[in-house]
């Protein structure tokens, strides 16, 4: 019996299938998900889905003071959560008219770069993982965690450090702490070469990462693409070098850029950007030995601390791209609104659903990782 | 490109090397780590400041029956309880701790499958009593609070002994803003103050910009905001939490700065918010014009009750007027606070002295319900020989001669007894006098105790000092030195103690180190006592007494059922107890006269 309205429909014959790839699956980051129309193993199309991870940061941040929003904001990216707190804090300051000390200057960029290093030997772990090669993951992991270490000696914790405050940074560093940090940098350098003969060179991953997940320079300025994804492809583009904040200025390196836009160039330019960071944490390590305190500018009473009216965008090269803080005050106690540029929203969505089109279904999870695409991002 | 398949196979040489998996044992953590909390107990106020810093809202306050609260101190018996559902170890709560007690620790596992456990009251021993070193804590980098205060611009030395110019000039815009900033908003202040003023409010207020509110709050509970905003003995800045570690907030210059900004009429219309318009019928007669009095006329008239305030003095105010110098209190400002309670329907009677012109037992049948505040305006005497020359004076007395504008002939030298503020009250209304008159200061003080010991506020010693006055602590008086009918000086002696082994007054002098100080005035300011001349025997054997002062309940009644006392005659010197007083006699009259208690039989 059917209703008297039913009508039968007869639907073409398709080869076409529909998968779900997350939200709890091994191959992906976080609580991600991602919905793939396939034609045996090869994308038609594919649809990015970050709700999963929704924890609306951006309206939390509405209901918390100004200082209290240095322990919500690092938690917005789990691998590089001090551009987080920088971009914040300098927001912050710009619409309060405050000044960070010189040495404070340098301590955040310490801990920015430190934050680069932890976030891309992850990656170099994670991007080994999808292609299978997990000892490289096991190894980027524990080398990371060297570097954790030194986070929890300066600030007290591994992972959310809570270091930048408005104004300025919370602590000075401990006792010893740069010459530990320096045998770090040294350790991290001497792995790089056997990260080469494992991950690099590897034959399993030149053959996988050529290729996958190509782009050109057009589509990713057309795309919103930023950071080491968009040096892939060419365009020696950065943050730190070109619109400089802190002592950026003060301290060489070099962009490093490919041209292959895919993969494996994504990759490299990560490798390279490894060697740029130790030079130039070298050199920060240089300055903290000579340049005074104070740490912070004072601030008033953090619970009678108000922020003059008006609107704020700062942003800031994370390992990811550029992360950016759109901060609007109406003179309150509380921010009025905030809003979070995650690098990776337009990573995660747009550039990934359209390079995967094409791509086989266990390149997938690959793509994903060599745009260092970080899904709390993506949906504040 | 095609990579090497050969290289990767290397990584088989670690085979060979130690391996970098964790220990089983747990990790010791760096030394700032940001583990479990502490908290020690003895130097935690229980203020609350973790509490409202948590921006998880981990931290409530919760009571402690085992610890005794102490507003005066400044110490609630609340202690910080953690939820470790939600904290997110951030250590804010850290580093806005105002007294230093709250850290961190190096522990960093707790399991269990009882979930009250992560809901905890640390203490010094940790988590588990397991004795973890402090992680995070309390450094000099890591302080959220501002521990100085705004400095107090006040005339200088030379310019203020010319004449009776206000010494304290009071905030400018920026520090009162800068002060007012500082507050934490715990609250201690309010506990502290005798009569329970909404301090944070108003500062909170002030900061805010927003006067109008800070007025209204002030007049909450303070009908003299004026007056005691310049000579208030803040109780509430000796509980400051932030006095652990730093200074004070100035709470009572920023009451001060707060009427001062608007205009007497616009206090006015705010302190006359929420008056009863609707008469009582009913009538209460208040005797004596000071804070106690007026505090309880206010209080009563604005419910609406007909109020009449006898003044034996020619005008209102009472030790405020006759007691408290121009230097330390303006009469502007006094009349301006007075001129608002007369606003309420208060009406004074001034030149009524109870007792001759009208008569207790006159008022009892008049009015439904009596008020005695009287003050302390009778000075004690030494008694040591010569004390009753004319030319030696209670400090009461010379105070209130000098301030109504009576004649006095100004002495070249002049010694004052005694080493509390009504000593230096006298002493630098003396040096002031003299100055105007010859140019120069003669003024000795003898006190008893010896300078750590003396009553006095130390800023009243030390201003007193730089105005020439010479102090001379430990110093017992003798006698005074008569010749030929002249007084002459005063000789003391030194004293070597005050007090016996038993407490009491029993004081000891060293006879062999005897000194004149010249004086050809004396002022004794060695206490004062109620004069109740007015109250008729009759009423004064119904009345209970101990140790000479009048004994009353809580609420300020007396044995009689239609009679109140408040004020110093109760309570001893003080505006603000005096205020205190005012409303606990108001509210209780108050109520008598709802449940028709009182005279109307």
């Amino acid at each position: 019996m059917h209703p008297d309205h039913y009508r039968h429909t007869e639907l073409p014959p398709s080869t076409e299938y529909e998968l779900y790839f997350g939200p709890n699956h091994p191959g992906i980051e976080g609580n991600y998900a991602l919905k793939a129309r396939l034609a045996g193993d090869t994308v038609v199309a594919l649809e990015a889905d970050g709700g999963y991870l929704h924890r609306g940061f951006e309206k939390l941040m509405e209901q918390r003071l100004w200082i209290q929003n240095i322990a919500l904001v690092p938690r917005i990216c789990v691998p590089d959560p001090v551009p987080m707190e920088e971009t914040y804090a300098r927001a912050v300051e710009t619409l309060g008219g405050l000044e960070v000390p010189e040495r404070a200057q340098w301590l955040r960029m310490l801990v920015l770069e430190m934050s680069r290093l932890t976030a891309h030997l992850f990656y170099f772990g994670g991007h080994a993982a999808t292609v299978g090669l997990y000892t490289n993951m096991f190894w980027g992991v524990s080398d990371r965690d060297r570097l954790l270490d030194c986070f929890e000696q300066l600030t007290g914790a591994r992972v959310y450090h809570m270091y930048i405050t408005p104004g300025g940074v919370r602590r000075d560093t401990p006792p010893g702490f740069l010459d530990s940090l320096s045998e770090v940098l040294d350790y991290v350098e001497g792995r790089l070469p056997k990260f080469d003969d494992l991950f690099f060179d590897n034959a399993v991953l030149v053959r996988r990462a050529t290729g996958t997940g190509t782009m050109d320079q057009a589509f990713a300025i057309d795309y919103g693409v930023t950071g080491p994804n968009l040096r892939a492809t060419g365009l020696a583009h950065d943050l730190r070098r070109d619109y400089p904040y802190l002592k950026y200025a003060e301290v060489e390196f070099d962009v490093i850029t490919e041209t292959a836009g895919d993969a494996y160039a994504r990759t490299l330019v990560r490798r390279g950007e490894v060697i740029e960071s130790l030079r130039i944490l070298r050199q920060v390590i240089d300055k903290l030995r000579s340049v005074p305190g104070p740490i912070r500018c004072p601030l008033p009473n953090p619970l009678a601390w108000r922020i003059p009216a008006g609107d704020a965008y700062t942003r800031t090269e994370s390992s990811k791209g550029e992360l950016a803080y759109y901060i609007v005050s109406d003179g309150s106690a509380k921010p009025w609104r905030v809003h979070v540029r995650g690098p990776s929203q337009m990573h995660a969505v747009q550039t990934l659903e359209a390079l995967c089109v094409g791509a086989r279904i266990e390149d997938v999870a690959q793509i994903m990782f060599s745009l260092d695409a970080c899904p709390p991002e993506v949906d504040r | 490109m095609s990579g090497s398949l050969f290289r990767p196979l290397k990584a088989l040489g670690t085979l060979f090397e130690a391996p970098i998996t964790l220990p089983m044992a747990p990790r010791p953590a760096a030394e700032r780590y940001r583990g479990f909390h502490l908290n020690d107990h003895n130097k935690c106020i229980g203020c609350g400041t973790c509490s409202r810093i948590c921006d998880n809202a981990a931290i409530r306050m919760v009571h402690d029956p085992e610890l005794r609260a102490d507003p005066v101190k400044g110490i609630r018996a609340e202690r910080p309880a953690i939820d470790y559902g939600r904290c997110c170890w951030c250590a804010l709560c850290v580093d806005a701790c105002p007294t230093g007690s709250l850290s961190l620790s190096r522990e960093y596992i707790h399991i269990s499958e009882n979930l009250d456990t992560f809901f905890f009251v640390p203490d010094e021993q940790g988590m588990h009593g397991f004795g973890f070193e402090h992680g995070w804590d309390k450094g000099d980098d890591n302080d959220l609070l501002a521990h100085q205060r705004q400095p107090m611009a006040e005339v200088g030395t030379e310019e203020r002994l010319g004449d009776m110019r206000e010494i304290v000039l009071g905030f400018d815009p920026q520090a009162a803003l800068v002060e007012a900033s500082r507050c934490i908003q715990c609250g201690l202040c309010h506990d502290a103050c005798p009569t329970h003023m909404h301090a944070p409010e108003y500062i909170r207020a002030v900061w805010e910009g927003d006067f109008d509110e800070a007025v209204r709050q002030i007049y909450r509970t303070m009908p003299f905001g004026s007056v005691c905003g310049r000579v208030c003995t803040h109780r509430c800045e000796s509980a400051c939490s932030l006095h652990h570690r730093g200074d004070p907030i100035a709470i009572r210059w920023l009451k001060r700065y707060a009427l001062d900004q608007l205009s007497p009429e616009r206090v006015g219309q705010i302190a006359s918010e929420g008056r009863t318009r609707e008469k009582s019928g009913r009538r209460i007669a208040i005797i004596g014009s000071g804070p106690a009095g007026l505090t309880t006329a206010y209080d009563l008239a604005r419910e609406g009750h007909t109020v009449v305030v006898y003044e034996a003095q020619t005008e209102p105010g009472g030790m405020m007027r006759y007691g408290i110098p121009e230097y330390r209190l303006p009469r502007d400002k006094l009349d301006q606070d007075i001129d608002i309670i007369r606003a309420q329907g208060v009406e004074i009677r001034t030149g009524i002295r109870v007792g001759e012109q009208v008569t207790l037992e006159g008022l009892a049948t008049e009015y439904d319900a009596v008020v005695v505040a009287i003050g302390l305006h009778q000075g004690r005497s030494t008694r040591i020989p010569g004390s009753d020359h004319p030319a030696v004076m209670r400090a009461v007395d010379l105070l209130r001669t000098v301030w109504s504008g009576a004649d006095f002939e100004v002495p070249r030298s002049a010694t004052v007894i005694g080493g509390g503020n009504v000593a230096m009250d006298a002493a630098r209304t003396l040096a002031r006098l003299q100055r105007r008159c010859f140019g120069e200061v003669q003024v000795h003080l003898c006190a008893l105790e010896a300078e750590e010991g003396m009553l006095a506020d130390r800023e009243e010693i030390h201003e007193a000092r730089e105005e020439g006055i010479r102090i001379n602590p430990s110093r017992g008086p003798r006698r005074c030195m008569v010749e030929e009918g002249q007084l002459t000086g005063l000789e003391t002696v030194a004293c070597l103690s005050i007090f016996d082994d038993t407490g009491r007054f029993h004081p000891r002098y060293d006879e062999e180190d005897a000194r004149t100080h010249p004086a050809e005035l004396i002022v004794e300011a060695v206490g004062q006592m109620a004069d109740i001349a007015l109250l008729p025997k009759s009423i004064v054997e119904q009345l209970e007494w101990e140790r000479g002062r009048l004994k009353v309940d809580n609420d300020g009644a007396t044995a009689l059922p239609w009679l109140w006392a408040a004020g110093d005659m109760v309570e001893g010197p003080d505006v603000v107890h005096a205020v205190a007083a005012g409303h606990r006699v108001a509210s209780s009259i108050h109520r008598s006269l709802q449940n028709n208690r009182g005279l109307t039989t």
